[in-house]
């Protein structure tokens, strides 16, 4: 066990790229943590969905030990966390877990609308922050207007902000003695009965649930016969250890210390993020809070291209979910699809991030329907319905009336910008409701439909303002509005697969750019395809794939017979990514790309 | 009867040098500095009497020498390969021994001695008949040097056939239509037709990806070009009897039919592919693809290094995607006597209502429409 006094827990917060895991880097390389010739860059990015995207998905947990000025060595905790709008759950989380943060700015870029959003919830979280400003190697850097733009903007001091190149290692030592010195040590009672917090768990193919503790109070050991009190669920702590960031075993942890544990656990869902851990015999009191639960906003079919395929596919889902409680699930039947899972999304990033996982680490070829937010129907018997899918739309006689979410969005962003933000907010129906300028940046407030963001918003914004808009949202309120349900008609079929809910004066646009979108991703076949956009028996769009002309191979001698039938063996392999509807073979990426709009 | 004598046994030998590089060929040609002809003859004939031996009372049909660019052969090896070969196979006297020759002037001088040689036929690589684009394809001669080593063939050869590449950069379909009247009048009774294929691993592949290479057709014109290909040919007498050969009645190559009718061939040479029916069973094989290591491994008695059984659902793929290319089709019963099975009923009924296929009694045939579209019938026959 370690003395409180040197310990120091503290998560690394701050908008997408501006440099956590770089960040991360240099402080587990400056305390030796790991071997030079094992760093790599952003190597807490451990996953090949994060190193391919650059981007971290996954919050991650190292010990280091820094002996500092002082004399004494300390234990750090720290959590590097991701910076995407999406992944604002993780981030959340993490925060319970540790007493302070350090909020990068990206010294070139200033605050963003994720440095606003990640900061606040530092404050609410009750922690300590240091500000640190990175990148200042660059020659955009503008660490004084960046101090000055902190303090206007977000509110807090940032005269002893720390200016720092998480790439060149510049000022490293400062951020480090100023972990020590400026955030505080833990609390806890190691004599008090064992409570500790389930930050985060996850499936490790070797170990099976691997579950991530933070000791608040009592100590624990291996051997020790534990409980989860809110599921009940009892086990016997089989490993304990530390991570560094691979796993080194501990004969015990105690307050203010971060590790993990495994038990043999076969149920699954026996570990909950946010549940309280103590002893079977000597139990606390009083559970911790939990966390709150996140709020899925964007819902959408997952199925097996291999009809066999779906008890793999369950169990998948069961084991991802167990590594991110923000998303959720529910088996689902579909008559072209058969059986899958309706499934819930903190937004589309999230969506693309847990398909491409379950496609990789649990080797699914998988079909994704159409996404869709949560409508409610308001039937004219007065009962309300959610309707997370829009193939399940009733008939329109009985529903009084639709409403959809709605949300509050912040968006940040360069003068020259803002005319085309504000066109793209109007042209998906939002509403203003406040615009205001620091500096040469100004920051609009709108109201938007959650529908017109989900899919494609943040795309959109960052292309037309060349990468230089921050953009973040909360949930405000279900709204009522003239709300339909649109059909595309694939070959004179109906894909419901395809189907979804669109305002009624944007519904012949949509429609239009769904066809035209849909005309593309669809390869040509044998004979020609009709492709429609449908509000009941109306078709507001039409257009035609015409029929493949050319396909063959000009030279095809004796030496070319092995070649061509492989590529054909491979062929038939590649149309088990297609799903058949009735005579048309449909690419499974085709139903999230043709809901993308290019406006 | 085994199933390779519906097509026929012929003897395939690779060449792997040429003058220079083109930027469109993914062939197994290579350009090289010095040749010791005579150290490549000892190897051509120990490999003929390797696989020979295999091969003992067979009646071999056919011989090709393909390349790279066979006409860099001394004619003396040429003689003495074939000497080889029919000192090995009983041949008939009608067999058909062709050579590729590119048609520049120092090739046209050895042609005489390929003839002596024994040498029946040569296939031409003529590629354009207009100057900027034999430049643009890399190629070394000119239009006159073509023409001139094309009448110096005529005189010297029973059968003479060249090749085209059309679909060119920038290539109108006019232009086009131009050039193949002018070929179809060069008294001619074979022709090979290519849409120019982007191969990777090319220098076009290259630069193709690197955003270069404008102005090749899309699916569209190349559909078109292909169907004014066939109008003009067959108004000429010289109808697509494959995918991309054109010839007169009787005119057609025997050699490559015996691939298109899924027969045997030997394979000789560096990476050159054989399929050989041995003790029953039809193996596929492969040479060692570079050149000086395939000269070293067959001075020490073996150049091949792949001999693979096939299974016989991979023959029966072989078979129906080589035999749809010829305009004859396959036989439905051989096609299920390899395959164990018929066809799937639903696809052929599909294709033919689409007018891409066309079943007549043991026959299947693709249409004009469908070799257009010939690897798409292929998959869905397949599936
Ligand atoms: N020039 C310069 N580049 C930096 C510095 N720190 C980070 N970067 C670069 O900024 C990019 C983003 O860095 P990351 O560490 O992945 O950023 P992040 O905040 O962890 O990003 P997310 O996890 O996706 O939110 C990378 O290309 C880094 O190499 C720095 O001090 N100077
Ligand atoms: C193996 S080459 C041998 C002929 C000889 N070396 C010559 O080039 O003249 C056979 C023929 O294939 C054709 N060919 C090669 N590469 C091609 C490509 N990428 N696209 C279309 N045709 C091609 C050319 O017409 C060439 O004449
Ligand atoms: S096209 Fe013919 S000449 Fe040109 S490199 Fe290929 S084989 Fe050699
Ligand atoms: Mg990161």
């Amino acid at each position: 066990m370690t003395e409180l006094s040197q310990i120091r827990n503290f998560s690394i917060v701050a908008h997408i790229d501006h440099g956590k895991s770089t960040l991360a880097d240099r402080l587990i390389q400056l305390t030796g943590t790991v071997a030079a010739r094992d760093m790599k860059a952003q190597m807490l990015d451990s996953m090949d969905i994060e190193r391919e995207r650059g981007i971290t998905i996954k919050a991650n947990t190292v010990r280091i030990e820094y002996p500092a000025k002082d004399g004494k060595t300390y234990i750090l905790n720290l959590i590097d966390t991701p910076g995407h709008v999406d992944f604002a759950y993780e981030v959340s989380r993490s925060m319970r877990a540790v007493e302070g943060s350090l909020l990068v700015v990206d010294a070139s870029q200033g605050v963003e609308a994720q440095t606003l959003a990640n900061v606040y919830q530092a404050i609410d979280a009750g922690h300590e922050i240091v500000p640190v400003l990175n990148k200042i190697d660059l020659p955009a850097a503008e660490p004084e207007r960046v101090k000055e733009q902190i303090e206007d903007v977000i509110g807090i001091d940032a005269s002893q902000a720390i200016p720092i190149s998480a790439k060149s290692g510049l000022g490293i030592p400062d951020v480090l003695e100023a972990i020590v010195t400026r955030l505080p040590a833990p609390k806890g009672d190691r004599d008090a009965p064992l409570k500790a917090m389930l930050v985060d768990s996850w499936y490790d193919s070797y170990l099976g649930v691997v579950v991530m503790i933070r000791v608040m109070d009592g100590m624990i050991r291996k051997g020790d016969r534990i409980k989860m009190m809110q599921t009940g669920a009892v086990y016997g702590v089989d490993k304990l250890a530390v991570l560094k960031p691979q796993m080194v075993d501990i004969a015990e942890l105690g307050p203010g210390e971060i590790g993990i544990w495994t038990g043999s656990i076969k149920q699954v869902r026996d570990t909950r993020v946010g549940d309280t851990i103590t002893h079977e015999r000597r139990q606390c009191l009083e559970a911790l809070p939990g966390f709150k639960p996140a709020q899925p906003v964007v819902f959408c079919g997952l199925f097996p291209v291999d009809a066999n395929d779906f008890e793999p596919l369950r169990e998948a889902i069961e084991k991802l979910s167990l590594n991110d409680a923000s998303f959720s699930s529910e088996m689902e039947t579909s008559a072209a699809l058969g059986f899958g899972f309706r499934c819930g999304f903190l937004g589309l990033l999230h969506l693309e991030v847990i398909r491409d996982r379950l496609e990789r680490e649990y080797d699914l070829d998988l079909i994704t329907t159409a996404p869709s937010v949560v409508f409610k129907l308001h039937m004219k018997d007065g009962e309300v319905k959610d309707l997370h899918n829009p193939a399940d739309m009733p008939d329109l006689t009985f529903v009084d009336h639709i409403k959809e979410p709605r949300i509050k969005a912040t968006i940040m962003v360069p003068d020259e910008y803002l005319g085309d933000v504000l066109k793209l907010c109007q042209d998906r129906r939002g509403i203003q409701l406040d615009l205001t300028y620091a500096g040469s940046r100004a920051m609009a407030v709108y109201d938007l439909p959650l529908a017109e963001v989900v899919f494609d918003f943040y795309d959109r914004l960052k292309s037309v303002t060349k990468g230089y808009a921050s953009f973040d949202y909360q949930i405000s309120e279900y709204r009522e509005d003239f709300l339909v349900k649109m059909s595309i008609l694939v070959n004179d079929e109906p894909v419901d697969a395809l189907s979804m809910m669109v305002h009624r004066d944007r519904a012949e646009m949509r429609g239009r750019a769904m066809v035209e979108k849909l005309k593309d991703l669809i390869p040509r076949h044998m004979f020609k395809i009709p492709i429609q956009a449908a509000i009941g028996g109306r078709v507001i769009a039409r257009e035609t794939l015409s029929a493949m002309r050319k396909d063959v191979t000009a030279k095809c001698y004796g030496g070319d017979a092995t070649r061509k039938r492989k590529l054909l063996d491979k062929q038939k392999a590649g149309k088990k990514k297609m799903r058949q509807f009735g005579k048309v073979e449909i690419p499974q990426e085709a139903f999230i790309s043709a809901l993308k709009m290019d406006d | 009867m085994e199933d390779w004598q519906n097509g026929g046994f012929g003897l395939y030998l690779h060449w792997p040098f040429c003058a220079s590089k083109c930027p469109y060929c993914d062939f197994n040609s290579h350009v090289a500095a010095e040749i010791d002809q005579s150290r490549w003859q000892a190897a051509y004939l120990r490999e003929i009497d390797r696989v020979g031996a295999e091969t003992q009372g067979r009646v071999l049909n056919t011989v090709f020498f393909g390349g790279g660019t066979p006409s860099l052969m001394e004619p003396g090896l040429v003689a003495a390969i074939l000497d080889k070969v029919r000192a090995t196979w009983p041949m008939g006297n009608d067999a058909e021994i062709t050579l590729e020759a590119n048609p520049g002037s120092v090739e046209a001088g050895r042609f005489r001695g390929y003839r002596d040689a024994g040498v029946t036929r040569v296939s031409m690589g003529v590629q354009a008949l207009n100057d900027a684009d034999l430049r643009r394809l890399g190629r070394l001669h000119s239009v006159a040097e073509a023409r001139a080593a094309f009448d110096v063939a005529r005189g010297t050869f029973e059968r003479v056939s060249f090749d085209l590449i059309y679909a060119r950069q920038d290539q109108t379909p006019e232009a086009w239509a131009a050039e193949l009247r002018q070929a179809l009048g060069m008294a001619i009774d074979h022709l090979s037709l290519y849409q120019l294929t982007i191969e990777d691993g090319t220098a076009f592949g290259a630069r193709r990806a690197a955003g270069g290479l404008r102005g090749l057709p899309g699916e569209d014109s190349a559909a078109d070009m292909y169907h004014l290909t066939q109008d003009i040919c067959e108004a000429a007498g010289m109808p697509a009897y494959e995918v991309s050969n054109h010839a007169r009645d009787g005119a057609e190559s025997r050699h490559n039919l015996i691939y298109w009718r899924y027969g045997d061939y030997a394979g000789i040479g560096p990476g050159a592919h054989g399929r050989l029916t041995l003790g029953g069973v039809r193996h596929a094989t492969e040479t060692e693809l570079a050149p000086l290591r395939w000269l070293k491994m067959a001075e020490a008695g073996n150049g091949e290094t792949v001999r693979e059984p096939l299974a016989l659902k991979d023959q029966s793929a072989e078979y129906l995607l080589m035999g749809l290319r010829v305009a004859e089709g396959i036989s439905l019963s051989r096609l299920s006597a390899l395959a164990g099975s018929e066809l799937d009923t639903k696809a052929v009924t599909g294709l033919q209502e689409l007018g891409l296929i066309i079943q007549d009694g043991d026959r299947l045939r693709a249409t004009r429409d469908g070799r257009a579209v010939l690897n798409g019938v292929t998959r869905e026959l397949m599936a």
